[in-house]
């Protein structure tokens, strides 16, 4: 019982983990990429159908991949080269995602999916509790803890890292240092995209193997607010990840045994906790503004424009 | 080959006005591909979708239909971002708005006086108001990022009005639909010209909030507050204006709008609550809000742009069979478009060449 209540909290938390950790790439180099979502659900539509048309999901996960990080470059290319608004252009992506993916979806709504299967580790997921749970997963879990050291050290001990932190903090400081900062900030969107893109692969892959239209039903957002909560640290991603899975897994199975117990709690109220969590963890968060400050990439948001 | 920016020296006013028609010449040229590519003919597919729509009266009608909560919401939400105050859960406000302004009906449906509409519209613009009031709270007490709390509340509403017309006010007449009793005659917004179509008075509504709010913009003190704020909050300061009471102006005058909007269409569109009172007029307006260029005015003009693709998206749909995905994917382009060409009104876009390059460095 407790291990599978585990084995659902983990693949809810996955896509969030794994968006989050793309969006955390991308606001470190000082970019707000509010279109998410967007990215989110055109790597699902893409996951999908490319996992129906050539009947491996393994290709159906590299499609979400290129999916979502090609419909960043859109982002890139109003943000960084032609500098317009972040937030507004980040809402256009999230429109934009949401319109194109059930156009690509719509001629797959109700057939069924193709599963990405786990990978089991033979020995390891014998060990007795936490074997199944950590070493017989699919390749996204996978994925997501390796992506979770590897940017951690990326950011923190590599010199490219550095660079990445640095135009965050001052892209004018970096300019000056000689570091190219329009493409480096192109290169940390992509990467947030094929994050997202990914991530929207899991949910149609994994998660729910199938097309649904809207069916990222505002992960992405949430992973945005993930971000904020873990205050750009990838570790803490992954600890958020699991607390705002644990929320929505929980919920679901609260509305079960409340069923069974014959008490009367409206479903919509618990289909409301994620969300009502999200904000509540953001007030806890941000209501220390000098911590915020000093986490924040100082020039999140701004728009660069090189003088020469 | 790149591309490079250079700043005007002043913003280009040919631009300003150029930008939106341009934007929307594009969208036009993207619609074409897509139709195409769709194995439509894309000139038929447009007027279709563009022109059909504006020929007739009743249809015209719809126009005003969709037009006004469009507008109605992109107005509050045009001064919201000129303050630099991000509210993009409109669509949580209208629900809750929506909500507040049908308790009357809903609970004193045998209650027949001319003091109910007015009492509706009132209370559906204080529950928006109310609504768009947590954000501001969080902003201002916690600063808490609004774009993000504004958003999740959304979802939040959307689940409680859900319940609403589930449980507690559903019509135990209504043969198991979700839906509330029909409001009676005095609790709905009358038409305008009833001879000749649906429009109702939500688009007078929405035109004198336009015209007040570009009055307010233009000639007022406060509208000047708004736009110092949002492009420095420092020199604001300096003029004695306060960020935090921004705060609360924009986002309590943007709730309200959005709760009007609500409680207007369910009474005059609808008729009755049900689970779905909007295909996303929240989140349009944004995009009318914008392709107005945030002025008041203009999200008239833009307003009657938006409406028109959800128009077209139903003709289409009935008429050559193209899904009405189609109009959110107009509606997406066109604000990339809006954005992108709005560049051209602070910068001048010059495209080098590699071989132009080099001569430059060495000039």
């Amino acid at each position: 019982m407790f291990e599978a209540i585990l084995l659902t909290v983990i693949t809810a938390s996955t896509p969030l983990v794994l968006a989050a950790l793309g969006e955390l790439v991308t606001e470190r180099s000082g970019v707000l990429n509010l279109g998410v979502e967007g990215m989110m659900i055109m790597g699902a539509a893409c996951a999908f159908v490319a996992a129906q048309l050539t009947g491996s999901p393994y290709i159906g996960l590299l499609a979400g991949i290129l999916g979502g990080g090609v419909f960043s470059l859109l982002f890139g290319l109003l943000t960084l080269t032609l500098v317009a608004n972040q937030v507004a252009t980040g809402l256009a992506l999230t429109i934009l995602g949401l319109g194109l993916s059930g156009q690509i979806g719509e001629a797959f709504v109700g057939q069924p999916g193709i599963k990405l299967q786990p990978i089991v580790f033979p020995l390891l997921s014998d060990i007795p509790f936490f074997g199944r749970v950590l070493f017989a997963q699919d390749l996204t879990f996978y994925l997501s803890v390796v992506l979770v050291i590897g940017i951690n050290w990326f950011l923190f001990r590599s010199r490219t890292g550095l660079k990445l932190r640095a135009i965050g903090d001052n892209h004018a400081s970096a300019h000056a240092l000689g570091i190219n900062v329009i493409r480096t900030r192109y290169l940390a969107v992509m990467f947030g995209g094929a994050c997202a893109g990914l991530a929207g692969a899991q949910l149609s892959l994994v998660y729910t193997p199938q097309w649904v239209e809207n069916m990222s039903a505002g992960r992405g957002w949430i992973a945005l607010a993930l971000v904020v909560f873990a205050s750009w640290r990838p570790w803490r991603v992954l600890a958020g990840g699991y607390l705002f899975g644990a929320v929505g897994i929980g919920q679901l199975h609260a509305q079960i045994l409340a069923q069974n117990l014959g008490i009367v709690i409206p479903s919509q109220f618990l289909s409301a906790l994620p969300y009502a969590a999200t904000i509540v963890v953001l007030i806890i968060i941000s209501h220390n503004r000098r911590t915020t400050l000093i986490n924040t990439p100082a020039s999140l948001g701004k728009p660069f424009v090189p003088d020469r | 080959m790149r591309i490079e920016l250079q700043k005007r020296a002043r913003v280009s006013p040919l631009f300003s006005i150029l930008s939106p028609l341009l934007a929307l010449v594009l969208t036009l040229l993207f619609g074409a591909i897509m139709f195409w590519l769709l194995g439509k003919n894309p000139l038929s597919a447009l007027y279709i979708y563009f022109v059909e729509p504006l020929l007739e009266i009743w249809s015209l009608h719809e126009l005003a239909v969709k037009a006004a909560p469009l507008i109605l919401i992109a107005v509050g939400l045009a001064v919201c971002y000129r303050s630099n105050n991000w509210n993009i859960g409109a669509e949580g406000q209208f629900t809750i708005g929506a909500i507040t302004g049908s308790i009357l009906p809903v609970m004193y449906p045998a209650w027949h006086s001319p003091m109910i509409l007015p009492l509706m519209l009132i209370l559906g613009m204080i529950g928006g108001a109310l609504y768009a009031g947590i954000p501001a709270l969080l902003k201002t007490r916690f600063n808490t990022n609004e774009i993000l709390t504004s958003l999740m509340l959304v979802y939040i509403a959307q689940l409680y009005l859900d319940w609403l017309v589930r449980g507690p006010w559903r019509d135990p007449q209504g043969n198991n639909f979700p839906i509330t009793k029909t409001f009676q005659i005095e609790a709905v917004v009358p038409e305008i010209l009833s001879s000749s179509g649906r429009a109702h008075w939500a688009f007078v509504f929405a035109i004198v909030a336009a015209v007040a709010l570009w009055f307010m913009m233009r000639f007022m003190l406060k509208g000047f507050e708004v736009s110092v704020l949002g492009q420095s909050e420092r020199a604001g300061r300096f003029a004695g204006f306060s960020a935090r009471r921004m705060v609360w102006f924009s986002m309590l005058l943007s709730g309200a709008l959005a709760g009007l909007a609500g409680i207007s269409e369910v009474s005059g569109s609808i008729g009755h609550l049900q689970p779905v009172i909007s295909p996303g007029y929240g989140f349009t307006a944004i995009i009318v809000a914008f392709l107005g260029r945030l002025n008041p005015l203009g999200i008239i003009a833009s307003g009657l742009v938006l409406a028109l693709t959800y128009l077209g998206g139903e003709a289409a749909q009935l008429s050559i069979g193209i899904s009405d995905k189609v109009s959110r994917v107009f509606q997406g382009l066109l604000l990339f478009f809006v954005l992108s060409c709005d560049t051209l009104i602070h910068y001048r876009i010059r495209l080098i060449f590699a071989g132009a390059k080099t001569a430059e460095v060495k000039g």
